[in-house]
């Protein structure tokens, strides 16, 4: 961010350096921004690679001297924490997977067909999302008890589906709306195919969309507690947020902060490597220059 | 190259959306036919059904003599340059022009050597390797119809190309296209709502309102013999004096004066008189049909005068008339004269153009 010089504050303000207050103040704020919301995260990342007497030491020790990494040592060791982690990475990727799967084309045909109730579909839709979807917890309990999806992926990956599809459908059914209509016309005439057309037209146009959306729902059931809580038992089955909130000390009373800090930190690092990753490919525009404007 | 036939078009939505009706008109190669008509007319239509975008509801699309109404757009053989130009953005210029090409399962030679000569002839050369995103809108404009013009297609349709393009390009590509066009043999079908695109550079226009064919003729003819009220309207700028009036034996009443009515119809007791602006003047002292009034409002042009003026002896009436801008008048009274022979007569009710005396 460049601050611009405005026009209007050069004109009203009669002191000699207009700018500077601008210099010091959009810096400043930048930096008590980002203070703000990576402090907890700093906190924690610093906690795993505290030792443990610096964890317990008082008065605090903000800024550790000595570093350790048996608390990494430890969660992959002593807990299977890899397979935490692939249970996690299978399930948030074949419900996001899914998710797209289903949403993209049901938002295709609410963007460019002319359904009738498109507007009440769309409103359903739209009232999905706002519903608190811990209230369909005990229902829920009770389909996977009456399945035998307990301890299944399957009784993770349906919930967390269902729950982002309609997200899935609003933000992709608004891509779709904005991307030209003369494009699919201009590929019927050049000849394209339908499957043509999707494959080498509209996939790549989409793509940004995808990307975004498929992230939300990443994240969304990578982070998911609740059900994962309570549909998995099984250890080899279980996901990291559930992970995480089980690491508990050798003695009822001690609270392990250190381990706790690793694995959270373990649990979000591919979640940040997932964002910077596509970063490039969430970039907004790409379709300028297919019409004019 | 192939002659482009409509027959019977029709294309109905719902019983109360009916943007085309009954079309009937062909295009023969080396024309270039232009669609004109206001928002609403049924050209866009009528091109989306010709392009194969939109099936007709009833009636004949034929190419070359065959019926293609129900072939998919890509099986036509007909290239179309889009409003919004309509690019691949994610494609280079030269795999925007390539696309149709390859899809129709060209060696890579000849797409190249295709290519080559339709961006030579465009200028376009130096830009085959860039994305539509880093070009202006006129390199966007000529990249579309390098596209379709690679395709060497039986039929050529353009949905109005120069209507994003601000008002001194436009001018410019206009007499680009002309001259492209005239070298094709393609019959071209041209879609607008602008009259001077329409005027400048069709052989045919085909006007149309409300989902039926006004009048399909040359430009010239078009502008000088109106077939109806509705085209005598359209056509010109500024519009042609419309005016209802009374007839008294072999004369329409217009104010004070009496106007002759050509002998080649019998006199109804209302018609409707047709005059451009440009075409009434001042009259002579010795001319004796003239229309005096007062002038209520002189508009300057730069090389001419639009004057509106109310008719003595009718004051609900007002005439406007394109002066030069070296003529002169004295006082606010004036007196027009109406060249017989750029008179236009319509009948009242159903507005069809009355016979011209010969």
């Amino acid at each position: 961010m460049v601050p611009l010089p405005s026009s209007a504050a050069v004109e009203t303000s009669p002191s000699p350096s207009p700018l500077s207050v601008k210099k010091i103040v959009l810096p400043l704020a930048v930096i008590l921004v980002v203070g703000f919301s990576l402090a907890p995260i700093l906190w924690q990342v610093l906690t795993s690679v505290k030792t443990n007497a610096d964890i317990a030491a008082v008065p605090n020790v903000y800024l550790p001297t000595r570093f350790t990494l048996e608390h990494y040592i430890e969660i992959f060791r002593r807990r299977p924490f890899l397979s935490y982690m692939l249970n996690s990475f299978m399930v948030a990727t074949i419900s996001t997977l899914l998710c797209l799967l289903i949403g993209t084309p049901a938002a295709y045909a609410l963007a460019r067909l002319k359904l009738p109730g498109e507007q009440a579909i769309l409103a359903i839709v739209l009232i999905i999302t706002l519903f608190p979807y811990i209230l369909l917890f005990l229902g829920l309990l009770e389909i996977v008890r009456a399945l035998g999806l307990a301890n299944n992926y399957l009784a993770l990956v349906i919930p967390y589906t269902a729950i982002n599809v309609p997200l899935t459908i609003l933000v992709m059914r608004s891509f779709f709306q904005q991307l030209p209509r003369d494009l699919e016309d201009s590929a019927k005439v050049d000849g394209y195919g339908t499957w043509q057309m999707l494959a080498q037209i509209l996939v790549p146009l989409t793509v940004p969309a995808l990307v975004t959306t498929g992230i939300l729902t990443f994240i969304s059931a990578w982070n998911e507690f609740l059900f994962a809580l309570t549909f998995i038992t099984r250890e080899s089955l279980k996901t990291i947020p559930v992970a995480v909130a089980q690491i508990s000390g050798t003695a009822a009373f001690e609270i392990p902060y250190g381990p706790l800090a690793a694995a959270t930190v373990v649990g979000t690092l591919p979640l940040v490597a997932l964002v910077l990753l596509f970063q490039r490919r969430i970039v907004q525009g790409l379709t300028a220059g297919a019409v004019k404007g | 190259m192939a002659k482009l036939e409509l027959i019977h078009l029709n294309k109905t939505y719902t019983p109360k959306v009916i943007p085309v009706k009954d079309l009937t008109l062909s295009v023969e190669d080396h024309e270039f036919l232009t669609l004109l008509g206001p928002s609403g007319c049924g050209k866009s239509t009528t091109l989306r059904m010709i392009a194969g975008l939109e099936q007709p509801t009833r009636g004949e699309v034929r190419i070359g003599g065959q019926d293609v109404s129900r072939k998919s757009a890509g099986d036509r053989n007909i290239a179309m340059v889009f409003q919004s130009y309509a690019l691949y953005p994610h494609m280079s210029v030269y795999d925007n022009m390539a696309s149709g090409l390859k899809l129709r399962k060209m060696p890579s030679g000849e797409i190249r050597s295709r290519i080559e000569e339709v961006s030579r002839f465009l200028g376009l050369k130096d830009l085959l390797d860039r994305r539509p995103g880093k070009l202006s809108g006129g390199q966007r404009q000529r990249v579309a119809l390098g596209r379709a013009l690679v395709r060497q297609p039986d039929v050529f349709l353009l949905d109005e190309p120069l209507s994003n393009l601000d008002a001194l390009l436009r001018e410019q590509v206009r007499a680009e296209l002309k001259q492209i066009f005239a070298s094709q043999a393609t019959p071209v079908v041209y879609v607008t709502h602008d009259q001077t695109e329409a005027m400048t550079l069709s052989s045919q226009v085909a006007l149309l309102n409300d989902g039926y064919l006004q009048q399909l003729a040359s430009p010239k003819q078009i502008y000088s013999q109106p077939a109806n009220r509705f085209v005598a309207g359209f056509i010109g700028s500024p519009q042609m004096n419309l005016l209802e009036l009374p007839c008294r034996e072999n004369y329409a009443l217009l104010g004070n004066s009496k106007i002759p009515l050509p002998t080649s119809f019998a006199p109804p007791p209302h018609v409707v008189l047709g005059i451009r602006p440009e075409h009434a003047r001042i009259a002579r002292p010795e001319e004796a049909i003239t229309v005096t009034g007062t002038i209520i409002l002189v508009e300057h042009l730069g090389m001419s005068n639009l004057v509106s003026l109310r008719v003595a002896g009718s004051e609900s009436i007002t005439v406007r008339a394109l002066l030069s801008a070296e003529q002169s008048w004295q006082g606010n009274q004036i007196t027009l004269a109406f060249p017989p022979e750029h008179t236009h007569w319509f009948h009242v009710e159903t507005g069809d153009r009355l016979p011209d005396a010969e």
